[in-house]
């Protein structure tokens, strides 16, 4: 009697936790995990902050990560993880992707199954318009871009030379940057782009000279050619010279600044996100992020992660534990947040990111070098695809 | 005979492993392109006996062919496999001309090269390609007019299954011939093959031409299976996984790529699936491994070749 009851009862439990896995919450995360780039990884943490901060069940459903690696922008290998994990794993919604490529990809297999997707980086311009069910967390460099050039107008800067990345992203940025600093009354004083594999800029830095700017406006997102961009500009002597080095944020992430010294302090940048931002929400983020990835300092990326789980448990929710994928992004169009960002809220048409744009001094603070943010350009949209 | 069902095997496989694993087809088909690419690599490699590190060249150039034409209103697929075919192949023929004139090493410099050439070509001519970000806005039409591209990747798969069967085929038929024969006399010794009367670098220029088409037509269909064209499809990279499938498969034996392909991709998938971050450590270990207990890929081991080198 005593061995049936129990065997009921282990029975029950099997069958129960079977119940409970049919119905859980599934998202397929593509982004990259091996391989040096750690995109996957700050994702990865981004998600497991939010779980630490707001728990992994949402409307009665726990929310079941499955990772896929898709370490480089192939388009056909982020189509075949896409694919089986919506049709074998039965994922409730696609998210991820650093790469546009591979979220353009994934974007298709969106559309044709019906499957909402949420964007955490892949920040080209104009992406979301064929996809009826996707929408974006993260940002254009256009529109980090853009205020930049703005400020820099504004601040007396009136000849500027650009030197970006030769990549899709640094084009944007370089496109946006003189289209807005011309509006704004600025003269172009030349602009470079670079190969993706240069870390030597002597002659590029030579070439900045010779054309006697007033400025430079630099997007070069790699490492190191972020460092060795910035310390020959300071062996230089540029900036003794009088010349102001801005940048787009993502040349001063929390990895590139733990490798720079002192001489880098004063460099100007713009992005949508720094780990200083005066918020309690930012302040409750860090700190969860910090305890859940070993001390790290969460990045543009790890808050694209958070924002995205952050929508998907206000549709989850609204939805009383479906995610219908139209209801979903007529709940995503019109949704308002309050991220460690800051306000975000998104374009009813383009269904796109609107948010602040803070322009950031370098600052040793606590010992470390940090971008603090002094000026504020409310709720940007978008414009690269103008 | 056994050759001949040796050949039926090969072919008929692909359609066991779509009964086997109907959740998998988008990969099936990958598989598929990837071993016609391995196949058409062998001819150079394995036959002719042209070192190259620049496969990839010709399949990433019947990609974007395919895929321009049907961002540009032909999203016929049948006829877009064939204009990428011959794109392919009419770009093989001055670096057959190039290479049938060079030595070993020089080879792998002048494909390299070229290779790297047209992948910076792409990147640069963001307005045709897409550059990095891809080429967008491909509409493939239905296969025939009737079946149209599903989620679950059916008609991609017999798609990718008939053109693998087709180019199977006419690399059997080529290495087979007298053509092929004397392609084998070339890699062996060209002084002596020049001495019998083969025409060297006609010869050599030819193979190009094939192999190159083939990987076109490889590609190609890729592209339109995938409906998005990046730059990986022209990457170094890509020419080096082409030659590892087929070490590993083993070289000069026609059967080779589509062994290759199917153990390598799906060791690949299936270790990155349980490790997604550390999977390429494991990949790594199996390829040394490989190296040195199967020193002539799969093949060597399953069938030693009778009486030709083994390599």
């Amino acid at each position: 009697m005593q061995a049936s009851f129990r065997t009921v009862v282990c029975l029950a439990a099997v069958l129960t936790a079977v119940a409970a896995r049919a119905d859980d919450l599934k998202i397929g995360l593509i982004a990259p995990f091996s391989g040096s780039e750690t995109a996957g990884l700050e994702m990865d943490n981004g998600i497991k902050a939010f779980f630490k901060l707001h728990g992994d069940v949402v409307a009665g459903r726990k929310v079941i990560v499955i990772s896929r690696d898709a370490p480089t922008p192939a388009p056909d290998v982020a189509r075949r993880l896409a694919q089986e994990l919506v049709t074998r794993d039965k994922v409730d919604v696609l998210a991820g992707h650093l790469f546009t490529p591979t979220a353009i990809a994934a974007g298709q297999v969106s559309t044709q199954s019906k499957t909402p997707m949420l964007i955490m980086n892949a920040a080209t311009s104009g992406i979301l318009a064929k996809f009826p069910y996707t929408a974006r967390a993260s940002f254009t460099v256009a529109q980090t871009t853009a205020p930049l050039a703005r400020w820099v107008a504004k601040n007396g800067m009136k000849r500027v030379f650009t030197i970006v990345a030769d990549y899709a992203p640094g084009i944007d940025s370089e496109n946006a940057f003189q289209r807005e600093f011309v509006e704004a009354g600025g003269t172009m004083t030349g602009s470079i782009r670079v190969p993706l594999d240069t870390i030597d800029f002597a002659s590029y830095i030579r070439r900045i000279q010779d054309s006697e700017t007033g400025g430079v406006f630099a997007f070069l997102p790699a490492p190191d050619q972020a460092k060795n961009f910035i310390k020959a500009f300071r062996d230089a002597g540029l900036d003794k010279k009088g010349v102001k080095l801005v940048v787009e944020g993502g040349m001063l992430q929390p990895q590139i600044t733990a490798t720079l010294d002192d001489d880098a302090i004063g460099i100007i940048s713009s992005q949508h996100y720094s780990e200083d931002h005066q918020s309690q929400e930012n302040m409750a983020f860090v700190e969860a992020y910090k305890s859940v990835s070993g001390n790290r300092i969460p990045t543009y990326i790890s808050v694209g992660a958070f924002d995205a789980m952050n929508m998907l448990y206000k549709a989850v929710e609204a939805q009383a534990g479906k995610l219908d994928p139209v209801k979903s992004v007529e709940i995503w169009r019109n949704m308002k947040l309050e991220s460690p960002r800051g306000p975000v809220s998104f374009d009813p048409q383009t269904r796109d990111i609107v948010q602040n744009i803070y322009i950031r001094r370098l600052e040793r603070k606590n010992g470390i070098l940090t971008n603090v943010e002094f000026e504020t350009y409310d709720a940007v949209k978008d414009n690269g695809k103008q | 005979m056994t050759r001949r069902l040796a050949a039926a095997a090969c072919i008929l496989a692909p359609l066991c492993y779509a009964i086997a694993l109907p959740d998998y087809l988008v990969f099936g088909s990958q598989i598929l392109v990837m071993a016609l690419l391995a196949i058409s690599l062998d001819l150079l490699v394995g036959y002719a006996g042209i070192a190259t590190l620049g496969h990839a060249a010709f399949f990433g150039a019947g990609a974007y062919v395919a895929g321009l034409l049907s961002v540009h209103g032909w999203g016929e697929p049948l006829t877009g496999v064939l204009v990428a075919a011959c794109a392919a192949g009419a770009l093989g023929i001055p670096i057959g001309l190039l290479t049938a004139r060079s030595g070993t090493l020089a080879r792998l410099m002048i494909t390299l090269g070229i290779a790297v050439l047209l992948y910076e070509t792409a990147n640069r001519a963001a307005g045709i390609t897409g550059g990095a970000d891809g080429l967008q806005g491909m509409e493939v039409w239905p296969l025939l007019g009737v079946f149209d591209f599903d989620l679950a990747g059916k008609i991609g798969f017999a798609y990718a299954w008939c053109t693998f069967v087709l180019g199977f085929i006419l690399a059997r038929f080529v290495v087979k011939s007298p053509f092929g024969l004397s392609l084998e006399a070339i890699r062996d010794n060209p002084l002596r093959a020049a001495g019998i009367g083969i025409p060297v670098k006609g010869r050599l220029t030819a193979a190009f031409v094939i192999s190159a088409a083939i990987a076109g037509a490889a590609g190609a269909v890729l592209a339109q299976t995938t409906q998005v064209v990046a730059l990986n499809v022209l990457s170094v990279q890509l020419s080096a996984d082409v030659l590892v499938i087929l070490i590993f498969g083993g070289i000069g034996r026609i059967y080779g790529g589509l062994i290759g392909a199917a153990l390598y991709m799906g060791a690949h998938h299936w270790m990155s699936g349980l490790s997604p971050v550390y999977w390429q450590f494991w990949l790594g270990l199996v390829l040394i491994a490989c190296a040195f207990l199967a020193p002539s890929g799969i093949m060597g081991l399953m069938a030693p070749r009778a009486g030709g080198r083994d390599t």
